[in-house]
């Protein structure tokens, strides 16, 4: 055993040495394969976590909610609707909400307005002339509590608020651009008459009943769009799904270009190579003892490109707020969440990243070496 | 005694092992942490019956996907180029490839 593990040693001395005389090459391939990894790593990584913590988060998010549609559009809905509800049997609690935009031109950013519903526990009753503010608006805007807000309404008319608190930085990822009032308020500052709400959201006795009911619902309210909290979770898991694909497909024209390059490399040998091979075995080295140091070269190469580029992938995703993908996932937008995701690690998509990052690139080391290795040392030689 | 070049690989390789198992170390603790964080946002979501992440601001059927009306994102006219960047991020409407809830097969009156 003890020899077996020396014969290694020399042999990934001797490799570590071929490697160096060929040493911007080598370097430039392990920063190209490194980043890679890093940039697919980090995809994974992020989008795995923010999938983890939508499910987690909005699994508690309303039921039912139903919304009116006007021509195709959400519209306000009556009062009336409530009560037609309210006579569905299995539904438990139903409440109508109050929640609309509004584009603030000082900063050039969009905000959710919303009355809480005074029965929201933690929140009390926001008085009127209050409002409370998410952690984002409360950076753009350069306000703490105390401080005066004003806002043109869409009728034209001046409202100032003072700001009674600002939701924590830590809720970032669901109440960044929220601003919350009263809901005497929110009627005068949008102008909606009393009586009307944006939707209303309904909880039920027996989950198991939520799709009997909402058929109900639809049966007793023709116009209404009815959104289970199943498919707000499934929407989210598709756009994550989405928004990895998108990525890994922006990604996919670096990672052929990387293959092209890494298989080139790897395959295709130069005569420098195929020289130091004719050599080896001209003496005396088997074809098993070249095959051997080849695979080290390419299992160096690619584990260390693996563990840089990981490590740095988890540091950049779970400690720097993945900060290179800010600028894309931002678009437009004025106000974007400063938010720390939960690390969720799946191992299972680890081992698949090892897979295809580590073993192709080895494998594409050793055959052409194999072929090499096997022809007679005077005709490798030779060229 | 002489130090080879192997020796210094492989301390290299297992000072970068270390780490990657260290990143499963750190991943275990801010869970622990993280849960609490994760608790007060589910808190919150459940207080002011909320319906989605605040990471696109910038429409509002990135704002709210699970609440926009599935024609939202071509508001001008059917063929209408998405305006915003973060549209790209997003899937198209589920129309195109699926319908609503599918409820209206168990109304009797249209929908």
């Amino acid at each position: 055993m003890k020899i077996w593990i020396e014969r290694q040693k020399a042999l990934i001395d001797f490799t570590l040495s071929s490697l160096a005389r060929r040493k911007l090459k080598n370097l430039g391939l392990l920063l190209v394969y490194t980043v890679i990894v890093f940039l697919l790593a980090s995809v994974m990584l992020y989008t795995h976590a923010l999938r983890h913590e939508a499910a987690q988060v909005l699994k508690n998010s309303p039921e039912v909610i139903v919304q009116r549609m006007v021509a195709g559009r959400h519209d306000l809905i009556p009062l009336g609707y409530l009560e037609k509800l309210g006579r569905i049997r299995g539904v438990q609690n139903k409440e109508g909400r109050l929640w609309g935009y509004f584009y603030d031109n000082v900063v050039s950013a969009n905000y959710t307005l919303m009355a809480p519903s005074p029965e929201s526990h933690g929140f009390g009753r926001i008085a009127d002339g209050k409002i409370v503010i998410g952690a984002a608006v409360a950076r753009e805007r350069g306000l703490v509590p105390g401080n005066l807000i004003s806002f043109r309404s869409y009728t034209g008319k001046l409202f100032v608020f003072t700001v009674a608190a600002v939701l924590p930085h830590e809720a970032e990822l669901v109440s960044a651009d929220l601003l919350l009032l009263s809901e005497t308020d929110f009627r005068a500052f949008f102008d909606i008459p009393a009586g009307y709400y944006n939707d209303i959201a309904l909880s039920v006795a027996n989950p198991q009943e939520v799709r009997n009911i909402a058929s109900k619902i639809s049966e007793t309210l023709p116009d209404a769009r009815i959104i289970l909290r199943e498919e707000v979770l499934r929407t989210y898991e598709s756009i994550f799904n989405w928004r990895e694909g998108i990525v890994l497909v922006l990604l996919s024209g670096s990672i052929l270009a990387f293959a092209i390059f890494a298989w080139e490399k790897a395959s295709g040998l130069s005569a420098e190579e195929k020289r130091e091979i004719g050599i080896l075995k001209a003496i005396g080295w088997e074809t098993g003892d070249v095959l051997k140091m080849k695979f080290w070269e390419g299992a160096l190469v690619s584990l260390t490109a693996f563990l840089l580029g990981y490590v740095a992938a988890y540091f950049h995703v779970f400690h720097f707020s993945a900060a290179l993908f800010e600028p894309v996932l931002k678009g437009w937008s004025v106000l974007y969440p400063r938010f720390e995701l939960v690390p969720v690690v799946d191992g299972f998509q680890i081992a698949t990243l090892f897979f295809f990052t580590v073993f192709p690139y080895t494998v594409a080391t050793i055959v052409p070496i194999w072929r090499a290795a096997i022809t007679d040392p005077d005709a490798v030689m030779r060229g | 005694m002489q130090s080879r070049s192997s020796h210094r690989v492989f301390a290299f390789l297992a000072i970068w092992l270390a780490l990657f198992l260290l990143t499963f170390a750190d991943a275990a603790l801010r869970r622990d942490t993280g849960a609490r964080v994760l608790e007060a946002n589910e808190q919150l979501v459940a207080q002011l019956g909320l319906t989605d992440l605040c990471l696109f601001t910038e429409a509002r059927y990135t704002r709210h996907p699970s609440q926009a009306d599935l024609q939202s994102a071509f508001q001008d006219h059917p063929l209408a180029f998405e305006h915003f960047p973060s549209g790209s991020l997003l899937p198209p409407p589920r129309n195109l490839s699926s319908s609503y809830e599918n409820l209206d097969r168990k109304t009797k009156s249209a929908d």
